[in-house]
C-alpha cells in the first residue's frame, strides 16, 4: 500500500450537500482515476468545518489550502494544476481566508481558534471509528476505566471548573455528584441534543463532525454517576446527526466500547438515540424527560430535580452536547490544563455561531472571555457590504439585544451577567444599520408565542399579550405606556412562569426597548415610515 | 411499512409512542396520522385515546390533516427573519395560491412554517420534506417550485 502524498477533505453537511457535494465527489474520484492518482491522493468525507454559505468546500493537506464555491467544471483544473503540478488554483480559494478556518497550520493569518470540542471536526471521517481512535479517541475512557474511581472522575471534572454549555452554566461536576449520591441503583445519563434555540447549530456540528467524542464523554459521565444506560435526545429535524450518531453507536458496540463489560472491565453501559418531534420547550430538561417517556413535552414542577427524580423518576443527569464533548479532553489532559484556557470562573472554550449581517457567517470555537467585538469583527470578518454595526442579539431568541457601546463585553457566563445578558446557546445574531429593532423583537415574540406549551397561564397569556402589543407598535397604533406595559408584563412572566421559556422573554423585550428606546418611540408616531414593519 | 408492522416493530412500551407516530406518519404518502391510526396506537399501548391525541397534537412535526407530496417548511426564526424570510413567505403564498398550513388543490404542496432548522449560515432557508434549501430569493423560489412540480408528474 502506498502512503497518500495528499489528503483532500470534503466537508459533508446540509450546506455542502445542498450544493451537490456528492456529485462533486464522484466526479473528482473519476478524474483522479483518469490521471492514475487514486492511490497518491486520498479523498475523505468529513463533517462541517464551520464555514457556511460558501457552497462546496475542499481542504487540501499537507498545504492546508481551502477552496470554496467549487463546481464540477473546476475539477480538471484542480487536479491538473494543484494535484499534479502543486500550484493551488488561486481564483478558487476561499477568498481572504479568515483566521477562524485555520486549525493547526498557520497560513500567515491573524490568529488561530482554540479548538477543544471541535478539534477533530472537519479533520476526520465522522463515520469511521478507527479515525477517531487514531487521533487519540477513547484514550480518556480507557484511563477512566483502568485507573480512576467514579469519585475521582467527578473530582477531576469539578476541579476543571466545567460549566454546562446548554445555557444555564451549572457546574457539571456538581450535577454528576448529586446524581451519584442520589438514592437508588438505577440511574440515567441523558444528552440534551434537542437544539432548538434559534440561530444555534453547534450541537449539530459536533454530532455530525465528531460523534465519537460525544459518545466518549457520555460513557465517562455514565461511569461517573453510576448509570447503566444513556439516551441521546436529538431533534427530529436533525436527520444527518441522527444517522451519524447511530453509526457511531453501532460501531462502538462492535468494538466493545458499549455494551457488556466495556473494554473488558466489569462496567456495562448501553446507549440509545431518541428522536424528538418538534417542540422548543423540550430543550428544558424536565420537558425533555417527559418527551422521552413518550408524553407531551411539558415541564415538570421543580424540585424535585432530575438528579434525584428524573427519567422514570430515577436519578438522572441531563447534560448538553457541548458539555459532554469537553469531558474526554479534560480527563486526558487534566483539570489544570483545562483551567489554563478561558477565564478563572469560566474555564475552557465556547462554541459560538455568528450569523446575520457578517462577512463570514458560521461557527467558531474560542476561549471563554473573548470579547464580542473580537468575535464579530475578527472572526466574523465584520459587517457585510460596508455597512455599520447596529446591534447584536446574543444568546439566541432567549437572549439580549446589545448596542455598540457594549461591544467590549467579555463572552463568558459571569461577565455577561454584569450587562444583564446571558451566554445562552452561544448564538450571536449581528444586525446592521438597516435593521429595525421593533421588527426583530416582533419576530422573537412571535416565536415564543408559537412555542409556549400552554401549560401555565403567565406564559400562555403573556406571550399572546406581548404579541398584540408589539403588533400595535409595528402598526403605529401604540402609546408610550404600551412600551412600559411590555416590560412590566415580561417581568411578571419572569417571576411567575413555570419554566425558563416564559421566564426568559424579559431579556429580549427589556433589552430591545431599553437599549433602542428611540427607535421604539419613533414607531409610535403614526406618520413614521418603516419598510421592515411594512408601513 | 403498514401500521401493524410499525406496532410490532416497537412492542408495547409507552416510551415508544413518539417513534411509532413518526413511523406511521412517514409510511403514509400524505404525511399524516388518521384518527384510526391514533385509535389503534392507543389500543396497542393500552393508553387512552385522548392521551395519544394529546401527544400527536403537541408536536409540530405531526399532522392530523392530509398533506401534500411535498411539505414546504419555511423557517421564520429571527435569523431568517432578519435575512428576509417574510418576503419568501409572501412569494410562496403567491406562487402556490394557498395560505400557511394549507395544501394545494393538486395535493402536491403543503405550506408550513417552522422554527429554526439550524442552517442559519444560509438564511433565509426552508425545507422540502427532508431536503434543505438556503440563500433563498424570489427567483430561486420560482425555480424550485417549478422543478418540484415537474418532478411530481
Amino acid at each position: 500500500m502506498t502512503v497518500p502524498r495528499m489528503h483532500v477533505l470534503l466537508p459533508f453537511d446540509p450546506d455542502t450537500l445542498l450544493s451537490g457535494v456528492k456529485e462533486f465527489e464522484k466526479a473528482l474520484l473519476d478524474e483522479l482515476k483518469k490521471n492514475n492518482l487514486e492511490e497518491e491522493i486520498k479523498v475523505l468525507e468529513t463533517g462541517s468545518i464551520g464555514v457556511t454559505g460558501r457552497g462546496i468546500l475542499m481542504v487540501v493537506y499537507p498545504e492546508g489550502v481551502y477552496y470554496a464555491n467549487l463546481k464540477i467544471a473546476d475539477i480538471p483544473r484542480l487536479v491538473g494544476e494543484h494535484f499534479v503540478k502543486g500550484r493551488p488554483v488561486k481564483d478558487l480559494l476561499l477568498g481572504e481566508v479568515p483566521a477562524r478556518f485555520v486549525k493547526r497550520e498557520k497560513v500567515g493569518l491573524v490568529r488561530e481558534q482554540k479548538r477543544v470540542v471541535l478539534e477533530n471536526a472537519g479533520m476526520i471521517d465522522p463515520e469511521n471509528i478507527d479515525e477517531y481512535i487514531a487521533v487519540g479517541g477513547y484514550e480518556a475512557l480507557e484511563k477512566v476505566l483502568s485507573s480512576m474511581t467514579p469519585e475521582e472522575v467527578i473530582e477531576e471534572v469539578k476541579k476543571s471548573g466545567l460549566r454546562g454549555r446548554g445555557g444555564a452554566g451549572f457546574p457539571t461536576g456538581l450535577k454528576w455528584e448529586f446524581t451519584r449520591k442520589a438514592e437508588g441503583t438505577e440511574k440515567y445519563i441523558i444528552c440534551n441534543a434537542d437544539e432548538g434555540e434559534p440561530g444555534t447549530f453547534k450541537d449539530r456540528l459536533i454530532m455530525e463532525g465528531d460523534p465519537h467524542k460525544l459518545l466518549e464523554g457520555m460513557i465517562i459521565a455514565g461511569y461517573a454517576i453510576g448509570a447503566q444506560k444513556g439516551y441521546i435526545y436529538v431533534r427530529g429535524e436533525y436527520e444527518l446527526s441522527i444517522r451519524r450518531m447511530q453509526k457511531a453507536i453501532d460501531d462502538a458496540y462492535k468494538y466493545n466500547i458499549l455494551g457488556k463489560n466495556v473494554l473488558g472491565t466489569n462496567f456495562t453501559f448501553d446507549m440509545e438515540i431518541k428522536k424528538g418531534a418538534g417542540a422548543y420547550v423540550c430543550g428544558e430538561e424536565t420537558a425533555l424527560i417527559e418527551s422521552l417517556e413518550g408524553k407531551r413535552g411539558q415541564p415538570r414542577n421543580k424540585p424535585p430535580y432530575p438528579v434525584t427524580h428524573g427519567l422514570w423518576m430515577k436519578p438522572t443527569s441531563v447534560n448538553n452536547v457541548e458539555t459532554l464533548a469537553n469531558v474526554p479532553s479534560i480527563i486526558k489532559n487534566s483539570a489544570d490544563w483545562y483551567r489554563s484556557i478561558g477565564t478563572e470562573k469560566c474555564p475552557g472554550t465556547k462554541v459560538f455561531t455568528i450569523l446575520g449581517h457578517v462577512v463570514y457567517p458560521g461557527l467558531i470555537e474560542v476561549e471563554m472571555g473573548t470579547t464580542l467585538r473580537d468575535i464579530i469583527f475578527n472572526y466574523g470578518g465584520g459587517i457585510k457590504d460596508g455597512k455599520k454595526f447596529k446591534g447584536a442579539l446574543v444568546g439566541g431568541a432567549a437572549g439580549v439585544f446589545l448596542p455598540e457601546k457594549f461591544l467590549d463585553v467579555k463572552m463568558d457566563f459571569d461577565s455577561l451577567k454584569e450587562y444583564k445578558a446571558v451566554l445562552g446557546s452561544g448564538a450571536i445574531l449581528v444586525m446592521n444599520e438597516d435593521t429595525c429593532m421593533v421588527d426583530m423583537l416582533f419576530s422573537i415574540i412571535r416565536f415564543f408565542k408559537h412555542e409556549s406549551c400552554g401549560q401555565c397561564s403567565p406564559c400562555r397569556i403573556g406571550t399572546y399579550e406581548l404579541y398584540s402589543l408589539i403588533n400595535k407598535v409595528r402598526a403605529g397604533e401604540a402609546k408610550e405606556s404600551d412600551l412600559e406595559t411590555m416590560i412590566n408584563l415580561s417581568e411578571i412572566m419572569f417571576k411567575s412562569s413555570f419554566c425558563p421559556l416564559g421566564q426568559s422573554l424579559v431579556m429580549p423585550v427589556k433589552s430591545a426597548i431599553e437599549n433602542f428606546r428611540e427607535e421604539f418611540v419613533a414607531h409610535l408616531d403614526k406618520n413614521y415610515q418603516c419598510e421592515k414593519c411594512r408601513r | 411499512m403498514t401500521r401493524e408492522e410499525v406496532l410490532n416493530k416497537y412492542g408495547k412500551s409507552k416510551d415508544n409512542l413518539l417513534y411509532i407516530l413518526h413511523d406511521i406518519q412517514d409510511s403514509n404518502p400524505r404525511h399524516y396520522l388518521t384518527e384510526e391510526d391514533l385509535k389503534e396506537v392507543a389500543k396497542w399501548l393500552e393508553l387512552p385515546y385522548s392521551y395519544v391525541h394529546g401527544v400527536a397534537t403537541f408536536y409540530s412535526m405531526f399532522s392530523l390533516k392530509p398533506r401534500g407530496k411535498y411539505i414546504i417548511r419555511v423557517c421564520e426564526s429571527p435569523t431568517c427573519h432578519l435575512m428576509g424570510a417574510s418576503n419568501i413567505i409572501i412569494e410562496l403564498v403567491k406562487s402556490l395560491g394557498v395560505g400557511i398550513g394549507e395544501t394545494t388543490k393538486d395535493e402536491i404542496f403543503t405550506l408550513e412554517l417552522t422554527s429554526c432548522i439550524g442552517v442559519c449560515g444560509v438564511a433565509p432557508a426552508m425545507m422540502i420534506n427532508s431536503e434543505v434549501y438556503g440563500n433563498l430569493t424570489s427567483e430561486k423560489i420560482a425555480q424550485i417550485i417549478d422543478e418540484k412540480r415537474r418532478e411530481s408528474k
